[in-house]
């Protein structure tokens, strides 16, 4: 049963079709880490919005020219300030933001080790 | 007529409230019996709740437009079903609708606790008054859904579109369900701490509640983001939006809670930590309305919003957390150290361990929702807090959490060892090579995909293993965590395999990729009763030869004028093809967005299934083994 | 085990959220970064609206003139209510006023700067809306003022009375 079933996903999977990993997939990868100014909380790449549309005719001809993605970034970055990316830069404003919640897992896992020790 | 009889039955409604605490705050003294009186009273209260509300339902179907609310939100030609779901698709409505809600909970709690201590069950009454207290308040101070206008107007404003939906019709009353069962929990919480009631009996009576509200909850979510996924037009079900996550967060707090009153049914550890989350799940649901419906964030789904209102959520917010904390500080005590016995490798300790992950979720969503407030109130620096951040933080930690939860259950209580180990180290290595194979097939060079598919698969295979060697034993446990093998599964391959275009094309003209050919053939009208539709016919042709034929829509709204533009989705088991059509300004040309997203329909499966496991055990008499 | 140190903890944790929440109540939500402004002014080539020759940004913009760029569309309709403002500014002659026409066909567009007048110098067609993206703009109407080659004003949204006379201030 089991092994007709993993069969089964394997041919499922390997019968899927993919573009190459090429320029349209920087592309949607780019647009998706960008937030649309002018929308509500939607990502320039889900926003149909002229914004959003014209910001994305922007990266492609930036990607024509041979810009990486770290450099489109940062071209916005200049342009729009840090608030159009969607995945917040690691400065001096975000320690807490990165770090706090990692914070938090060790002192839960040393909360349930103390418990452990104190009975011993 | 029928909105001043639901305004003065709103005022009666809390009038009553005044007598309800009265006669509790009496009965507390006298009698081990629980006053009759207190039962009807707070059985008339929802009452009056009741005809307020379909006061307002009738207003809306008759389209009567001296009301405010029906003014803003509706119009004559929106259909019956939408008139009625306009009800709670405003911030006045869905307010009245919590209110309805919570009467109707605190009555069901009264009839259902007969067996429950006298002065236990009084107290959570009381505690609920409070929050009731407050939100008659709130809607009759702030944000009254019956406020007259003079002269009347001929015609209403019509609800948004994007609102006018079966799904988003069912949304709110379910997910409130959810929230507002999570008040019940807290109320019974603070009135087990003040009687000293904090047990396995307890932990028993309230699991029930918590059930309920998680099942709610689940489904709540899920409606939400179906809607989200076919109507919002960009393909996707989860954006991590601030919205979103304030239903994610109560959630989080649901499922750690679930688990830990697991062990405080079976012995009297970690009460702190139950009464707690049970706090905290209000909390968050709580700071979910305030941050929803303050303006404080900015996202598709907020109210129209008013300062004001956000001002009284948060006063009254803050309120219950110091009242909770105070109650917590003078009244609980932890008395529990004699039962305190479990070994490391043991089901309590697993139990643990998922409260500790769970913790650490909830923590991740927490801070990436409101630091950006905080940030911009300190700093005036705005940033955004988006997809990245969460899965950078989240997917490396489900690793381990994915193996804990297939080896946790099938530990023994206080002692264990490890069990099957020969079929666990099997499912380890199959799981690796087929994840293995998948990944390195097409050369998407993620180890950290490798690994998390790995362990999604390993889950899969011990859970369905469950099945098998334990059949109808912990059967709902074991359904609703092979569901949530199932939807890390799903979410996965549909991340790694989605597939997506995003082209401008002409009638006539055709769009080719590697993998399939679109071909725009030509666009008819059409009129419907309050829009005119545009609809697209594609047909795409792929690689292997079949043929779809997808029509999206562009529809232009009468009242008010919006143009939204309407997803076709072709669904089967495998995949779903989801194209959108949309108006470009001043061009010949349409948007169009093609996407292929496999497994789709798995997640949502998968999701009921995990919910459908939290509604099986909601009919087990006794805890599991 | 219990000390007076957690709940205290607690307590001034939650007072100094409630502060920040309703510090935040009171922010307004509309946000402009202010990272344009004091900029250089972008370079770009776009063909002018009346004809198909190329305009170059080094051409329009020249030292100590002010110029006011404005991004219009003849379907965007707050740019309506911005157009008599506009007529008034070209009155004056301290200033020149470069239309950014924002995805808009010819037809269109000729035919509203005819039915409300044109008040434009130089008219250039930013036909996909890209330059637009280049000067930081967020669509329509959206408005900047240029000195010696730097902006050192944005207006988001249609400009109405009080901006007209802060230009008129600030050109003097």
């Amino acid at each position: 049963m089991k092994f007709i079933h993993i069969f089964l996903i394997v041919a499922i999977i390997l019968n899927f079709n993919f573009l190459k990993a090429d320029e349209i997939k920087t592309e949607n990868k780019i647009a998706k880490n960008l937030r649309c100014l002018i929308c509500q909380g939607q990502s320039v790449h889900d926003s149909d919005s002229e914004f959003a549309i014209s910001l994305k005719l922007v990266i492609k001809n930036k990607i024509q020219e041979g810009l990486s993605e770290e450099q489109i970034y940062s071209f916005l970055k200049m342009k729009y300030g840090e608030w159009i990316l969607y995945d917040p830069v690691f400065n001096r404003n975000t320690y807490f933001l990165w770090l706090l919640p990692i914070l938090i897992f060790l002192a839960g896992g040393a909360i349930i080790i103390k418990r452990f020790y104190n009975k011993k | 007529m029928a909105s001043l009889i639901g305004s003065y039955s709103l005022g009666f409604g809390l009038f009553f409230s005044v007598f309800i605490i009265f006669f509790s705050v009496r009965n507390l003294r006298d009698t081990e019996i629980l006053d009759k009186k207190i039962v009807s009273f707070t059985f008339i209260q929802f009452f009056l709740v009741v005809i307020s509300f379909f006061g307002l339902i009738i207003s809306f179907i008759n389209s009567d437009f001296s009301n405010e609310t029906v003014f803003n939100h509706s119009h004559t030609t929106k259909p019956l079903f939408y008139k009625i779901s306009g009800t709670w698709g405003n911030h006045e409505g869905s307010l009245l609708l919590w209110l309805l809600v919570l009467t109707l909970f605190i009555t069901i709690f009264l009839f259902k606790s007969n067996h429950q201590p006298k002065k236990y069950r009084i107290f959570t009454l009381l505690f609920q008054q409070i929050i009731i207290i407050g939100f008659f308040i709130f809607l009759i101070k702030t944000s009254s859904p019956f406020n007259y206008i003079f002269p009347t107007p001929n015609e209403g404003l019509g609800l948004n579109p994007i609102l006018q939906d079966p799904a988003l019709a069912i949304h709110p009353p379910i997910l409130y369900l959810g929230y507002v069962g999570s008040s019940i929990i807290f109320s019974s919480a603070l009135a087990a701490m003040v009687t000293s009631y904090v047990t396995k009996e307890w932990a028993k009576h309230i699991k029930q509640w918590v059930l309920t509200s998680w099942v709610f909850l689940t489904l709540g979510i899920l409606i939400g983001s179906i809607w989200a996924y076919y109507e919002l037009g960009w393909g996707g079900f989860w954006f991590w939006d601030p919205v979103e996550n304030v239903s994610l967060m109560p959630w989080f707090a649901l499922t750690t809670l679930l688990h830990c009153i697991l062990v405080l049914e079976r012995k009297k550890i970690l009460t702190s930590w139950a009464i707690i989350l049970s706090i905290a799940t209000f909390a968050l649901s709580m700071s979910g309305t305030f941050l929803v419906r303050s303006g404080i964030l900015n996202s598709v789904h907020t109210f129209a919003n008013d300062p004001e209102r956000g001002l009284f959520i948060l006063i009254f917010l803050f309120t219950l957390i110091f009242l909770s904390i105070f109650i917590f500080i003078f009244f609980h005590s932890e008395k529990e150290k004699l039962e305190n016995n479990f070994f490391w490798l043991s089901k309590e300790t697993s139990i643990l361990v998922n409260n500790w992950f769970m913790m650490y979720f909830l923590s991740v969503v927490l801070i990436g929702t409101i630091y950006p407030i905080f940030l911009e109130v300190i700093t005036s620096n705005k940033i955004s807090v988006g997809p990245p951040f969460y899965n950078k933080l989240i997917l490396p930690f489900l690793i381990p959490f994915l193996v804990a939860m297939a080896i946790g259950p099938n530990l023994n209580w206080i002692k264990s060892d490890f069990k099957d180990k020969f079929y666990m180290t099997v499912f380890l290595i199959i799981s690796f090579l087929l994840s293995a194979l998948i990944i390195k097939k097409f050369d998407i060079n993620f180890l950290i995909n490798t690994i998390l598919v790995t362990s999604a698969f390993f889950l899969f295979f011990s859970t369905s293993r469950e099945f098998f060697v334990k059949r109808f034993k912990n059967l709902s446990q074991n359904i609703a965590h092979f569901g949530f093998s199932l939807l890390i599964l799903s979410i996965l391959f549909n991340n790694i395999f989605s597939n997506e275009v995003i082209t401008n094309l002409k009638i006539g003209e055709t769009f080719k990729t590697e993998k399939f050919t679109i071909n725009f053939e030509n666009i008819e009208q059409e009129d419907e009763k309050n829009f005119k539709a545009i609809i697209g016919k594609f047909n795409v042709q792929n690689l292997d030869g079949s043929l779809d034929i997808l029509n999206p829509e562009l529809r232009i709204y009468n009242q008010p004028n919006i143009i939204t533009s309407e997803a076709d989705i072709k669904t089967n088991f495998l995949t779903d093809k989801f194209m959108t059509m949309n108006y470009v300004q001043n061009q010949e040309y349409f948007n169009i967005r093609y996407q292929v997203k496999p497994f789709m329909i798995w997640i949502w499966i998968s999701v009921i299934l995990i919910s459908f496991g939290g509604f099986l055990s909601f009919f087990k008499k006794r805890y599991e083994i | 085990m219990k000390s007076k140190f957690i709940p205290i903890i607690l307590i001034l944790f939650f007072l100094i959220t409630f502060v920040i929440f309703f510090k935040g109540l009171k922010n307004p939500n509309i946000y402009t970064p202010d990272v344009n402004l004091k900029k250089e002014v972008p370079s770009f080539k776009l063909k002018s609206f009346e004809n198909d020759s190329i305009v170059i940004s080094e051409k329009i913009f020249k030292d100590n003139d002010y110029y006011f760029m404005n991004i219009w569309a003849s379907w965007c309709i707050p740019c309506k209510k911005e157009h008599e403002f506009l007529m008034e500014l070209k009155k004056d002659d301290r200033i020149e006023l470069i239309g950014f026409n924002y995805k808009d066909n010819f037809t269109n567009a000729s035919s509203f700067l005819k039915d409300l007048g044109n008040p434009y110098d130089i008219i250039v067609s930013d036909k996909d809306g890209s330059v637009s993206i280049e000067w930081g703009a967020y669509g329509v109407p959206e408005s900047f003022l240029v000195y010696q080659n730097k902006i050192i004003k944005r207006f988001i949204g249609p400009i109405n009375e009080d901006n007209l006379l802060e230009i008129q201030k600030i050109i003097r």
